[in-house]
């Protein structure tokens, strides 16, 4: 790319906000009633870190929304007006690969962290992915059909997804890359399209730096399991 | 935008009010054939105004959006509007695009103009050849080199597709200043029939030298973000026309500003995008006013804006 440094972000925005919006509206009618399943599995996943047990459970529900979004939303939907979504579908689904084989190793993913800053920003962000999104739309006056779902639209589980990785055990920040590159990308994007929405994944973004940076240093690895 | 959407929208139904009392306005000169322009290479006449597509076209499967789009082709073609530009960089705009002339059961008078963007020469031909199944067109009128990517191997295949009677007319494009050295290289040095920049009322470097190489050379001139993708018209629209701008037949920003392009006379065809049948009437309203400014108003109007 020649005189790259004369391009803005919003040269790379290519499609109308209201074609972005429409985008989730047509892909909730199509997959409908999926949403009702993907909310009660993120509920649970919830509820789980809450009570820090069943930890295969949540990382196998990570796993199983990064892959439905990266194939349902992002090769499928996205990409019939983004020339990145197919990068986007394939960044997608390695998280589902790592979150799986995180779901499988032998001693099983924990999500009981303990420290109160981290645990609670992790909570807050979980419920924010799983609770708070679908209430987005309506809340920024679009129609409920455009309500962004986890596990149905990428930015909810990107967000749930960081909450719920700073609350595991193990040291797994590089489980974190992946998410976090989501919420800094689709803040550009949201922010480029003059919409407010983007101040959710970019508080999502920074709060789920601070933590993992926090958590890091105060890692004790002899309380792993 | 919400701004500018209602300040057009109140400006057309004024003028279908006008024309409904049979009052004199100046919108009531933006009646018949709009203005055209030669193309320097051949002498064939078309509008001053065409129809862009980046973002607007681009709408992906949506049912109902395409429809509006293939809407906004029938209005702009309705209006006497013949340039319809794209790129195969604009997502699925060329799918919408012929999605759109299918359902008008392919207008003949369509000026049909797209690129290829593609690295290295060798898959040009694969490219523009899907471009064409996209659009639905037996062969486009132009072909343009979009953002110089690859030109020195695109522009002979170009050239040798033109000689063949595969495409009618050739270009190269910029946009927002880029790449000006190497674009007057070109215009100075190959037999290139369009060269396609941007140019508005607040980016004018193209006045400096490419305006008049274009002269020069023959070459004809398309304009893309005449508004700056819709910018100009919101951050203009927060101030009041001036009163003089009725001198020049404008009663809205929009009109102003397009009025402003078109009437430099190097300007071939200036194209704004838009997925609005008002805005795509009003845009055409403008080149069917017979009033365009000199170059002492034109001068006024732009230093009217960046004083604003």
């Amino acid at each position: 790319m020649s005189e790259w440094w004369t391009y803005r972000p919003s040269d790379f925005l290519m499609f109308a906000p209201r074609t972005y919006y429409r985008l989730f509206e047509l892909h909730n009618a199509e997959i409908w009633p999926l949403q009702i399943l993907t909310i009660a599995a993120g509920l649970a996943a919830l509820g789980l870190v809450w009570r820090g047990a069943y930890g295969r459970v949540v990382a196998a529900v990570l796993a199983a929304a990064w892959i439905f979004v990266a194939w349902a939303y992002h090769f499928e939907r996205y990409a019939t007006i983004s020339t990145a979504a197919p990068y986007y579908g394939a960044a997608f689904a390695v998280q589902a690969l790592l979150l799986a084989w995180f779901a499988c190793r032998r001693h099983g993913p924990r999500f009981d962290q303990q420290a109160a800053p981290v645990r609670w920003t992790g909570l807050a962000l979980l419920a924010a992915g799983v609770a708070f999104y679908p209430m987005l739309a309506p809340f920024l006056g679009r129609p409920w059909t455009q309500v962004e779902i986890f596990g149905i639209a990428p930015d909810p589980t990107a967000v749930a997804t960081v909450g719920a990785l700073l609350l595991a055990k193990d040291r797994i920040a590089w489980l974190l890359v992946l998410p976090l590159l989501w919420c800094a990308i689709t803040a550009l994007t949201l922010w480029t399209m003059e919409a407010p929405d983007a101040a959710v994944p970019a508080s999502a973004l920074v709060l789920g730096v601070a933590a993992a940076i926090w958590r890091n240093r105060s890692w004790n690895p002899t309380a792993e399991g | 935008m919400a701004r500018a959407v209602v300040d057009r929208r109140a400006v057309l139904a004024g003028v279908a009010a006008g024309l409904a009392l049979g009052l004199p306005s100046n919108a009531r000169a933006q009646t018949g054939a709009p203005i055209t322009r030669k193309i320097p290479s051949s002498g064939e006449a078309i509008p001053v105004v065409g129809l862009g597509s980046w973002i607007t076209f681009n709408v992906g499967n949506d049912p109902a959006a395409r429809d509006a789009c293939a809407e906004v082709m029938r209005a702009f073609f309705a209006a006497g509007g013949r340039m319809i530009d794209c790129s195969p960089m604009y997502g699925s705009s060329q799918d919408v695009i012929g999605h759109g002339l299918r359902k008008l059961g392919s207008p003949a008078s369509l000026f049909s103009a797209d690129k290829v963007w593609i690295s290295g020469g060798a898959r040009g031909p694969a490219q523009i050849e899907t471009s064409r199944r996209r659009w639905d067109v037996p062969r486009f009128d132009l072909l343009q080199v979009h953002n110089l990517l690859s030109w020195e191997e695109h522009l002979p295949a170009l050239l040798r597709m033109k000689a063949d009677g595969r495409v009618r007319y050739v270009g190269v494009t910029t946009s927002e200043g880029r790449r000006h050295r190497d674009i007057e290289r070109i215009m100075a040095s190959q037999p290139i029939d369009f060269v396609q920049v941007t140019y508005n009322i607040l980016d004018r470097d193209v006045e400096a030298r490419i305006l008049p190489l274009a002269r020069e050379r023959g070459i004809g001139v398309i304009v893309n973000r005449p508004f700056r993708e819709g910018v100009l018209i919101r951050q203009a629209g927060r101030h009041r026309l001036p009163a003089w701008a009725a001198e020049i037949g404008c009663s809205s920003w929009a009109q102003f500003l397009l009025k402003f392009v078109i009437a430099h006379p190097d300007v071939t065809c200036a194209i704004p995008a838009t997925g609005n049948v008002a805005h795509v009437q009003e845009n055409i309203g403008v080149a069917r006013s017979g009033i365009l400014p000199d170059a002492a108003m034109r001068r006024r109007m732009a230093e009217y804006v960046e004083a604003l």
